[in-house]
């Protein structure tokens, strides 16, 4: 690509915010730290400044009003986003999102819909244990009217983010700070219908389909790299969106492969990997599989503190690989 | 409009209230006490920040050195039977209720043999014995637990209360208006102690509220309150007397607002990481005039009850206790892998 921007992770999604912001006088976005250099990263820095604090909010710790306030601004015609600077604190807000947005359109029959973007910050590890370390992606995904987006890539961090914004339903946008220094040349923004999106290749192989969403992508793609060098050739899948789940790439992918290993960074009761096997199981043809699919997420229980056993705890490329290994193996996991 | 909004006014203002502390009638011994139990707490936070600093904790740690005269001055009326509920910034919640310097170390330390077993750090403390029920980062999530153990104490009939520690951003949660709302008609044994240090991390409280008191939650909930200049511990504790008091007495629940400052920044060891959004270096300094420790000193030292070299002595000993205290904590075991799983639930894993 020539004649795009460099950019990171964090980057990219503040220029998804100023696009919007530039363009779309409805936007406005509220939520914690929003005026604060050093609350979202550098995914805001000094928006506030060039758009005005009347449409960048740096809000009260309510987080309940805020996002139900999103909601109904977004009812009312406006394109709100409300930012929750990690996932932890918008647990205040279920109704908003879970009774309220979600449901908005099918209550009333498919004549109003909430076009909220909520977007959730994921900043886990460093020490800081269980309420503030959580990755609850799936379950917004298990909510029918809220989609549900991830990105893994820069590109995407801009891309889906204006996608989001632009799209007529509520979309919980879940970003991870373990990717904000993730850099690629971006090429000018093309605004994309979110309800097109759906998981992509970001790797091609032939042993093994990888599937992922999030930083669980990256980690995936890492491993990747790693099993290439030991002739081991994956495909690596990428969720991007995942609620409404398209399941097509997926079910193509493994019945090439014959072999799954779906890595998560949620936890493995009900979460984003138990679903990626399940609809294997249900459309992969019997006798396509080579090998007990397989799970790698995080092990059911809050996360630690203790710097020995936040080691144990989040899956690792290191770990990606082993499990990897282990499917092709025709291992079972634990 | 039923009355005109409450405002702190002098007491929010760092100029004032700099004098040294009324302490006539309270009994020399327990001024010394108090006095040693701030430094102490001061002297932890002042190792906890150096020890962040050099990265050797791997944690965010909140401090709330300048505002030890709260807990200081409210634990005074509480026994460990009493149930203690804490937010990020509790460091000075447990260690006024007698909680051990080495299980706070070593908790921060990630140790098997800190205050949650190495599990839960800064943000997640618990020391039940001492009547520290727990303390979490969710603001305000401890608000309606608290409500519940006063609750509980009403339903039994003893005289326990419990306290719930709360910010002055805290309140802007929902569940902190339907907590007090519970508490009141339930009647709970509940002493809510709002620490209004003006900010809730980068933002002043004029940014988040239309005043910059409290307490008038309360009187929306029908709840007795005082505010008091939360730098004063003998403000505190005299409040903080009569509304435990009242609460033990079945009178229902109490609000006490006490108006502190924290001197370093949100999180961690630095003094300008909020400065810049409305934290002036000039406020900084004067809320550090209006020290509650150095105002409570002067004042002892003015009536003899206290001397540089008491403090001298104080120190030293503090600092060595510190020191070792550190030094076993650094040395103590972590907790096992199985700890991962095992601390899940009450039964372990494995067994249903
Ligand atoms: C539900 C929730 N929302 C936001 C945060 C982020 N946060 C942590 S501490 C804090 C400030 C709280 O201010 P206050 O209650 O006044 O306590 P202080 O820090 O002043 O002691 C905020 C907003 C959080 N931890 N939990
Ligand atoms: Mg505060």
């Amino acid at each position: 690509m020539s004649g795009g921007v460099i950019h990171n992770y964090g980057t990219a999604i503040r220029s998804a915010f100023e696009y919007l912001l530039d363009r779309y006088p409805e936007v406005f976005i509220l939520g914690q730290g929003l005026w604060s250099p050093w609350y979202v990263g550098n995914t805001m820095t000094d928006l506030d400044k060039r758009f005005g604090r009347d449409r960048i909010i740096d809000t009260p710790v309510s987080e309940l009003a805020t996002t139900g306030a999103g909601v109904g601004a977004a009812l009312a015609g406006m394109r709100p986003i409300v930012i929750h600077p990690r996932m932890d604190f918008m647990l205040y807000a279920m109704d908003a999102i879970v009774n309220q947005a979600a449901k908005w359109s099918h209550m009333v029959g498919g004549q109003a819909h909430s076009g909220v973007t909520i977007r959730a910050i994921i900043n886990r590890g460093g020490e800081q244990g269980a309420q503030h370390s959580q990755a609850l992606h799936a379950w917004f995904a298990h909510i029918p009217g809220l989609r549900v987006v991830m990105p893994a890539t820069v590109a995407d961090a801009r891309d889906l983010l204006i996608a989001s914004v632009c799209c007529p339903d509520p979309v919980v946008y879940i970003d991870d700070r373990w990717l904000y220094e993730l850099t690629a040349e971006l090429p000018p923004i093309e605004e994309r219908d979110l309800a097109l999106e759906g998981p992509r290749m970001v790797n091609e192989g032939s042993d093994l389909t990888l599937v992922g969403s999030g930083f669980s992508t990256e980690l995936a793609l890492r491993a990747a790299r790693q099993l290439a060098e030991e002739g081991v050739s994956c495909d690596v899948i990428d969720l991007r969106v995942l609620n409404p789940l398209d399941p097509g790439l997926i079910v193509k992918s493994v019945t090439k492969t014959g072999r799954l290993l779906a890595i998560d960074g949620g936890w493995r009761t009900c979460g984003m990997a138990a679903e990626v096997l399940a609809l294997v199981s249900e459309r992969v043809p019997p006798g396509a599989l080579g090998a007990r699919p397989a799970r790698l997420t995080l092990p059911d229980a809050p996360a630690p503190t203790s710097r020995v056993l936040e080691e144990l705890y989040y899956p690792s490329v290191r770990s990606v690989r082993d499990a990897a290994l282990k499917v092709l193996a025709g291992g079972t996991l634990d | 409009m039923i009355g005109p909004l409450h405002m702190l006014g002098d007491l929010a203002d760092p100029s004032k209230h700099q004098e040294d502390l009324e302490i006539e009638g309270v009994a020399p011994d327990t001024l010394v006490s108090w006095l040693r139990s701030m430094l102490s707490i001061r002297m932890v936070e002042q190792h906890l920040a150096a020890m962040r600093r050099e990265g050797v904790i791997g944690g965010p740690v909140h401090l709330g050195i300048g505002q030890e005269a709260v807990a200081v001055g409210v634990s005074e009326f509480l026994s460990p039977s009493d149930m203690v509920f804490g937010a990020h910034r509790s460091h000075a919640h447990l260690l006024a209720l007698g909680g051990s310097i080495h299980g706070l170390f070593a908790e921060v330390l990630g140790r098997d043999t800190g205050l949650s077993r190495g599990m839960g750090g800064s943000m997640h403390l618990w020391d039940q014995p001492n009547g520290f029920y727990g303390s979490v980062p969710i603001v305000a999530g401890t608000v309606p637990l608290a409500v519940g153990a006063g609750l509980a104490s009403k339903l039994r009939g003893d005289p326990n209360i419990s306290v719930s520690y709360l910010g002055d951003g805290a309140v802007e949660e929902g569940g902190v208006q339907e907590s007090l709302n519970l508490a009141r008609v339930l009647g709970a044994r509940v002493l809510f102690v709002v620490e209004n240090n003006l900010f809730s991390s980068h933002m002043h409280i004029s940014l988040r509220q239309p005043s910059d008191s409290t307490a008038r939650f309360a009187a929306a909930h029908d709840i007795t309150s005082e505010v008091v200049d939360g730098n004063d511990v003998v403000a505190v504790a005299g409040a903080a007397e009569r509304l435990v008091g009242r609460i033990r007495r079945g009178e229902g629940p109490a609000f006490l607002e006490a108006v502190t400052y924290r001197w370093l920044g949100h999180v961690d060891w630095r003094e300008d990481i909020d400065v810049g959004v409305a934290r002036s270096a000039v406020d900084v300094a004067l809320w550090k005039a209006r020290d509650p420790l150095a105002r409570l000193e002067r004042a002892m030292v003015t009536a003899g009850l206290w001397s540089g070299e008491m403090r001298r002595k104080a120190a030293s000993e503090l600092e060595t206790e510190i020191a070792s205290a550190w030094g076993r904590a650094a040395a103590d075991p972590w907790p096992p892998s199985s700890a991962l799983l095992d601390r899940v639930y009450a039964r372990r894993a494995g067994s249903r």
